[in-house]
């Protein structure tokens, strides 16, 4: 199993399906999925794998290496993005199949949406393992791109309007990034991360190229106050798109954020780390309450997730302050099991949306015994949003404030254990709706039979929810793996960078 | 300063000036028009620092770069302007509603 060439693998699985679904045929987007899912999944392992073996390593893709060439760079951080973008989109995969939304379009939408689908996971996969600044733009951009035409399949206006806002920001973000990288290539000669991190010098230049890429990548990761386009484009998109692009899309801009700032930016000073922390409290609290006002179960969600983003933020002061291993396990995996949360959290969502044609928060409580499996995974995901144990979640922010105590900096543990207690309102707020009886519901009648009006959900749609709330949760269980997986190539501790080129 | 050091100053002005575009204007095909400035923005950073390498030949790298940055710009336009007309067929506007002013021109 130990091979390097699994990286280049595990990209190129999802953009040869992205390929393949656009072929003509009833059966294409089984069959796609078929080879695709365990094929990423078997690639993903073989990453995983590799690095427990050998530890950091370079790929260098076509026997070109760098600084000619472009080398892929594979350490447990990206082994961990990856593995995490194998389970959720596989399992989302699995949502979209069965979903009557997407099965309700013409043929030929459908093949689009797959090859979309698709395009979004292989660009995230390539940015994971990618050590190059310029690459980073391009998968930067592709997912964007194919993200923004995924959120254009949902219902409405609202959906365009929203896909339109989300391109436009997107794009600027994407070019604040490539302006920032191409200063950063006039001061230092080269696009390679490590090589970056050696040659950087503190100057005007260079400080300006910092910013730009900063706030590119900010609001990418949504981080308060660039965030306003997600609400709308995460709230109006089918349901499996909002789940990746929560889950994942989001995450991409705080893991490159990582690389950066731990990376080759190390050296550029603590105030930046400090201001990235304040930002992302603000995102905490904003989301937070912003999620409690909303009376659409969806917007909700996705309030949530400014919210959920702001936690992660907390890793650049607590690491910049020495509580390094500590703060770096938490935020992780606070990635790992936000995700999986998230995910879930809107794939229920959209299931009661798709049975009921509203996920306004009144309505739902009027035939809750019929969403109740998927008001289950909502409220499984909830747990972990809200930090209770044994979920992933309570063990991630359990070692963040732990870092945040040990450093001294109890602000920062003030900020998590206020943002546990928002998102237990609004987490409550729809779980609550779950032990509202309707009027048509005799107590202790097995299986009332289902109000009019509210359409069938195909059981694979609601296996897919639970099943990522069910490993959502199952991370505070089973959290030595990955911890261990994340703890590969970690940067030592500020101001030593990325593994030395070999 | 020297002549790479212009050229790159002002395309960082390009992309400020795009920038106010993109946050003022409310006409969508303006907002989709200060985009494709931007990317020029950088684009003329990136030949700027191309021309500063060391010899007598320019740096390729930033070319190819440029090249990429080009290809990415026109397939985003290209999405931009399907979703400005699809907006337009479908509410008969052409700025967003948040926006409730008219475009100045």
């Amino acid at each position: 199993m130990v091979d390097t060439s699994w990286a280049a693998i595990a990209v190129a699985v999802p953009l040869l399906a992205a390929l393949a679904s656009l072929w003509p045929g009833r059966w294409t987007a089984v069959a796609v999925m078929a080879v695709a899912v365990p094929g990423a999944l078997l690639a993903t392992l073989g990453v995983v794998w590799t690095v427990y073996e050998i530890g950091v390593y370079r790929h260098p893709v076509g026997g070109w290496g760098a600084p000619l060439g472009i080398d892929l760079y594979v350490d447990g951080l990206a082994a961990a993005f990856l593995a995490l973008l194998a389970v959720v989109a596989g399992l989302a995969s699995l949502h979209v199949l069965a979903d009557p939304d997407v099965k309700a379009m013409p043929r030929r939408r459908q093949s689009l949406f797959w090859s979309l689908w698709y395009w979004v996971w292989g660009a995230l996969a390539a940015m994971f393992v990618s050590g190059d600044a310029f690459n980073i733009y391009v998968t930067l951009e592709l997912a964007t791109l194919a993200g923004v035409i995924l959120v254009s399949f949902g219902h409405g206006a609202v959906a365009l309007f929203a896909s339109l806002r989300y391109l436009l920001i997107g794009t600027l973000g994407a070019l604040s990034y490539v302006l920032g990288v191409a200063l950063l290539y006039g001061a230092t000669g080269t696009l390679d991360l490590v090589l970056l991190g050696e040659r950087l010098v503190p100057g005007p230049a260079v400080v300006v190229a910092a910013a730009l890429v900063t706030v590119g990548l900010a609001i990418k990761a949504a981080l308060v106050p660039l965030h306003i386009w997600l609400p709308p484009a995460h709230g109006s998109a089918p349901a499996g798109v909002s789940a990746i692009l929560s889950a994942l899309v989001v995450k991409a801009g705080f893991y490159l954020l990582v690389r950066y700032w731990l990376g080759p930016f190390v050296s550029l000073g603590d105030g930046v780390a400090t201001a990235l922390g304040i930002l992302g409290a603000v995102g905490v609290l904003w989301g937070s309450l912003n999620a409690i006002r909303q009376e659409r179960l969806k917007l909700l969600v996705a309030y949530s997730t400014v919210a959920q983003v702001g936690y992660l933020f907390l890793l650049f002061p607590l690491a910049a302050a020495g509580g390094h291993v500590m703060a770096w396990s938490g935020a992780h995996l606070l990635v790992l099991s936000h995700a999986t949360a998230k995910a879930a959290a809107f794939l229920a969502a959209g299931n009661i949306l798709t049975s009921q044609g509203t996920d306004h928060l009144s309505e739902i409580g009027r035939a809750s015994h019929h969403h109740r499996l998927s008001l289950l995974a909502f409220g499984l995901a909830g747990a972990t949003l809200m930090g209770l144990p044994p979920s992933g979640g309570f063990l991630a922010k359990w070692l963040m404030v732990t870092a945040a105590v040990e450093t001294g900096q109890w602000w920062w543990a003030a900020v998590l254990i206020i943002g546990g207690k928002l998102a237990a309102i609004y987490v409550y707020r729809v779980v609550r709706l779950g032990f509202v009886t309707s009027p048509m519901e005799p107590p202790g009648a097995a299986g009332p039979p289902r109000p009019p009006g509210l359409l069938p959900v195909p059981m694979l749609t609601i296996l897919a929810a639970l099943g990522l709330a069910v490993v959502s949760v199952g991370l505070g269980f089973a959290s030595a793996p990955p911890l261990r997986l994340l703890q590969i190539g970690m940067p030592a501790a500020p101001g030593i960078a990325l593994e030395p080129l070999p | 300063m020297d002549q790479a050091d212009i050229y790159i100053l002002a395309g960082m002005a390009l992309f400020a000036i795009a920038l106010h575009a993109l946050a003022a204007r409310r006409h969508l095909v303006r907002k989709v028009l200060a985009i494709n400035i931007l990317g020029g923005g950088c684009f003329l950073v990136l030949i700027a620092v191309a021309r500063r390498a060391p010899g007598p030949v320019a740096d390729p790298v930033p070319h190819a770069m440029v090249l990429t940055g080009i290809v990415v710009a026109v397939s985003v336009t290209a999405v931009a302007l399907i979703l400005v007309r699809r907006i337009r067929s479908a509410t008969g506007r052409t700025d967003f509603p948040e926006d409730n002013r008219d475009d100045r021109v």
